[in-house]
C-alpha cells in the first residue's frame, strides 16, 4: 500500500530494541528471584526444584543485557525504522479487534464472536456490504459448529452466557 | 534386511482404504495450510492436532505427516507465484522461482521445484529407512547424560548454525526453557514460577505458543506489509510436465549434491534453512551456467528445493529415534506421539513396530501422493491465494482460535495466543529467532530431567558429561558449535581450537 512507502517515519528499530532488551531482562530477573526462593541450591537429596530455572534466568538476564548494551552503544546494522506509523495502524486494525473478539469469546462464546468479528473486519477493513460480510462470517462459523460440536465431537467454548444454549450443545 | 521386510509390513499398514484417504487428506489440507498466509506446518498441525485424538495413533501420525509434506510442496507455490517464502527454507527457491514466473515459465517452475521436492524427500527416505533404525539400536544404551548431551548439541547447534546475534539466539531459547519451567516441578512436585495464579499451574504449552508466535505473528506481519498479493497465474498442462521431466536429468549432478547437503543438515536441528541456501551456492558456484543463476535458472529451483525436502523429511529422523524434534513442525508431531501414549525414542522402535514402520511406508507413499495432487491441484491452490486478505485473515485468526482453545480446553489459552502473536512479530522483525524458543519449551522439562538425573548419578560432579568417550564427545561438540560464533571471530585462520 502506497502510504506505507511514503511514511519513512515510525517507530525506531533502537527503541524497540531497547524496550524487548529491557523486558525480557526482566522476565529473566523474576525467574532468577523465583527461583531462588523456592531454593536454587544442593539439597540432601539431589539440586532443589530451583536449581535448573536459576542458570535459566541467569542466562536470560546475561543475554539481555548484551543486547541491551548494543541497542545502546553499538552501531545497529538492520533498518532504523522498526515499523512505520501507517503500517503500525494496519496492525493494530487487526490488533484491536482481535483482543476485542477475544473478549467476545469470553462472553457470548466462539462461534457467535467469531461470526462477528469476521463481518465486522470484512465490512470495516475490506469495504465488503453489511449483507455479505454477515452471511460469510455466519456461513464460516456454521461450517466450523457443524464440524466440530456435531461431527468430530469436540465442545468450544460457548461464553459465560450461552446465548447459543437453546440448541442444545 | 530385516529393514526391507519390516519396511513391506509398513506398507501393508499405510495402504489401508483409510490411511491413503488419510494420506490424499492430509496432503490436500497440507498444501491448503503451507499456501495460507498465517498457517503453516506447524501451527497448521498444532491446530488440527486435537481432531485426531480420537483416531488409531498409526492413522494420525499418517494424515499428519502427510500434511507436513503437504505444506513443503505449498511453500513451493507461493514461492514461485508469489514471491512469498511460506516457510524460511523457501526462500532461496524464490531466487530463480518468481524470475521464471515473471518470464511466463511459471509450469516449469513449480514442476522442477516439485519433481525436486519428492527426488529429495524420497532420497532422504531411503537413507531414514536403513539409518533410523541403526540411530535407534545405538541409542538404546543412552542414560540420562548421553541424552542431556545430545540435546545440549541440539540447542548449540542453533547457535553455531544460527545467523543472528548469538545473545538473541540464546535469549530466545533461554525464554522457552523458562516458560517450560512454569507450572509443577516433575521431580519435587513444587510450584515454580505460578505467583500464585492457579491457571499458571498447568504451565505454557507450545501448540499455543506455536498457533501464536507462527499464526497470529504472521498475520500481524502480513497486514503490516499490505493487503494485497501480486501473484503470477499457473498453468500445469501435462506437455509442460514431461518438457521439463526431459530437461530435469541434465541437473543431476546439482541435485545429487543437494540431497547429501540436505540429508546431512536435516538431521541437525535448524538445518533445512542453511541447507537449502548452500545447496543454492554450491550449485551456483559449480553449474557452468552460475552467471545466470537469479535470473530464472530451473538449476537454482532444483537444487534448494531438493535440499529443503531433504532435509525436511531427514529432521524426523533424530525426533522418532531420540525424541529430539529438529524442527518446529517435528516438535508438533513429537507432542502429537505423546498426546496418543507413545515415547518417542529408541525403544519407540522395539514396540512400535507398526506405528514406526507405517510411518516410514507413508513416507514413501505420501510423497508419491503429494507430488500427484500438487501437480494436478496447483491453480487451484493459487486461487486460494487470491481471496482478499481481509476475508481470509479473520478467517485465520479464528480458526487460530479455536486451535489454541481445543489444546487444553482453557479460555486463558486464547489469551495467551494471542499475546504469543505480539512476542513473534516483536521478536521476528528483531531477529529473535522462534524455532530454538518453541524447542526449549518442548524439549524443556525432558533437558531438565536429564540434567538433573545426571547431576545426581554423579552427586553434582559436572564431569560426568565427560566420563566417556560418547559422551564426551558430543558434549566437546556441543561446546564448540556454542562458542563457533566467538571462535570464528577471535581466531579466524588458525589451528582448530580446543573448547574449555
Amino acid at each position: 500500500m502506497s502510504d506505507g512507502v511514503q511514511s519513512e517515519r515510525g517507530l525506531s528499530t533502537r527503541t524497540v530494541e531497547i524496550v524487548v532488551a529491557a523486558t525480557v531482562f526482566m522476565l529473566g530477573a523474576v525467574v532468577v528471584f523465583d527461583s531462588f526462593r523456592l531454593g536454587a541450591r544442593w539439597a540432601s537429596d539431589g539440586p532443589e526444584a530451583g536449581y535448573f530455572p536459576f542458570y535459566i534466568g541467569v542466562i536470560i538476564c546475561g543475554c539481555a543485557a548484551m543486547v541491551l548494551l548494543h541497542a545502546i552503544v553499538g552501531k545497529h546494522a538492520g533498518p532504523p525504522v522498526f515499523v512505520a506509523w501507517g503500517a503500525l495502524k494496519r496492525v493494530m486494525q487487526v490488533l484491536v479487534p482481535a483482543a476485542v473478539y477475544v473478549l467476545g469469546i469470553q462472553v457470548i462464546g466462539i462461534y457467535l464472536a467469531g461470526a462477528a468479528y469476521i463481518a465486522v473486519f470484512m465490512y470495516w477493513l475490506g469495504r465488503y456490504s453489511m449483507l455479505v460480510a454477515v452471511l460469510v462470517g455466519v456461513s464460516v462459523m456454521t461450517f466450523f459448529f457443524l464440524m466440530f460440536e456435531v461431527w468430530f465431537k469436540v465442545p468450544l467454548y460457548k461464553g459465560l452466557l450461552d446465548p447459543l444454549g437453546f440448541l442444545g450443545y | 534386511m530385516a529393514e526391507l521386510s519390516a519396511l513391506f509390513h509398513g506398507f501393508a499398514v499405510a495402504l489401508s482404504p483409510l490411511n491413503v484417504a488419510l494420506m490424499f487428506l492430509g496432503i490436500l489440507l497440507g498444501v491448503v495450510i503451507g499456501v495460507l498466509p498465517g498457517l503453516g506446518g506447524a501451527n497448521g498441525i498444532a491446530i488440527l492436532l486435537p481432531l485426531t485424538f480420537s483416531m488409531p495413533p498409526t492413522s494420525a501420525i499418517i494424515m499428519l505427516s502427510c500434511i507436513y509434506w503437504g505444506a513443503l510442496f505449498g511453500g513451493a507455490i507461493t514461492s514461485v507465484l508469489f514471491n512469498i517464502p511460506g516457510e524460511p527454507w523457501s526462500v532461496a527457491t524464490t531466487f530463480d522461482g518468481y524470475p521464471m514466473a515473471q518470464q511466463g515459465r511459471a509450469g516449469e517452475a513449480l514442476t522442477g521445484a516439485f519433481t525436486s521436492s519428492f527426488i529429495g524427500a524420497l532420497f532422504a527416505v531411503i537413507i531414514f529407512t536403513f539409518l533410523a533404525p541403526l540411530v535407534a539400536g545405538f541409542a538404546l544404551q543412552f542414560g540420562p547424560p548421553e541424552f542431556f548431551s545430545v540435546y545440549l548439541l541440539t540447542f548449540c547447534s542453533f547457535v553455531g548454525l544460527g545467523r543472528g546475534s548469538p545473545f538473541k539466539i540464546v535469549a530466545a531459547m533461554m525464554i522457552g526453557f523458562a516458560l517450560a519451567a512454569v507450572g509443577i516441578d516433575t521431580v519435587t512436585g513444587q510450584l515454580r514460577l505460578t505467583f500464585g495464579f492457579a491457571e499458571m499451574m498447568r504451565g505454557f504449552d507450545f501448540l499455543v505458543a506455536v498457533i501464536g508466535l507462527f499464526g497470529i505473528g504472521e498475520i500481524l506481519q502480513s497486514m503490516e506489509e499490505g493487503l494485497a498479493f501480486q501473484g503470477k497465474s499457473a498453468k500445469i498442462n501435462p506437455r509442460v510436465v514431461l518438457e521439463t521431466w526431459a530437461k530435469l536429468p541434465r541437473y543431476w549432478a546439482s541435485s545429487f549434491r543437494a540431497c547429501l547437503i540436505g540429508c546431512a543438515m536435516g538431521i541437525v536441528p535448524g538445518g533445512a534453512t542453511p541447507a537449502s541456501f548452500m545447496s543454492y551456492g554450491v550449485a551456483k558456484r559449480v553449474s557452468r551456467d552460475g552467471n545466470k543463476f537469479g535470473a530464472g535458472q530451473l538449476e537454482g529451483v532444483v537444487a534448494p528445493e531438493t535440499a529443503a525436502h531433504a532435509a525436511g523429511t531427514s529432521a524426523l529422523l533424530p525426533m522418532l529415534t531420540l525424541g529430539v524434534p529438529g524442527s518446529p513442525t517435528a516438535a508438533v508431531l513429537l507432542g502429537g506421539l505423546l498426546i496418543w501414549g507413545l515415547q518417542p525414542g529408541p525403544l519407540l522402535f522395539v514396540e512400535q513396530k507398526d506405528f514406526v514402520w507405517g510411518l516410514i511406508a507413508s513416507m514413501y507413499l505420501g510423497n508419491i501422493a503429494g507430488l500427484i495432487v500438487v501437480l494436478t491441484c496447483v491453480p487451484f491452490f493459487a486461487a486460494i491465494l487470491r481471496v482478499p486478505f481481509s476475508i481470509i485473515a479473520p478467517i485465520i485468526i479464528v480458526i487460530c482460535s479455536i486451535g489454541a482453545y481445543t489444546v487444553h480446553n482453557a479460555m486463558m489459552d486464547i489469551w495467551l495466543m494471542l499475546l504469543f502473536g505480539v512476542v513473534g512479530y516483536t521478536f521476528k522483525k528483531l531477529d529473535y529467532p522462534l524455532a530454538p524458543l518453541v524447542l526449549a519449551l518442548v524439549l524443556g522439562d525432558r533437558a531438565e530431567d536429564s540434567f538433573r538425573q545426571s547431576m545426581l548419578m554423579s552427586q553434582g560432579d559436572v564431569r560426568i558429561f565427560f566420563s566417556n568417550v560418547l559422551v564426551g564427545g558430543i558434549t566437546t561438540l556441543a561446546l564448540v558449535l556454542l562458542l563457533w560464533p566467538l571462535l570464528v571471530r577471535v581466531l579466524p585462520r588458525t589451528r582448530q581450537p580446543q573448547p574449555g
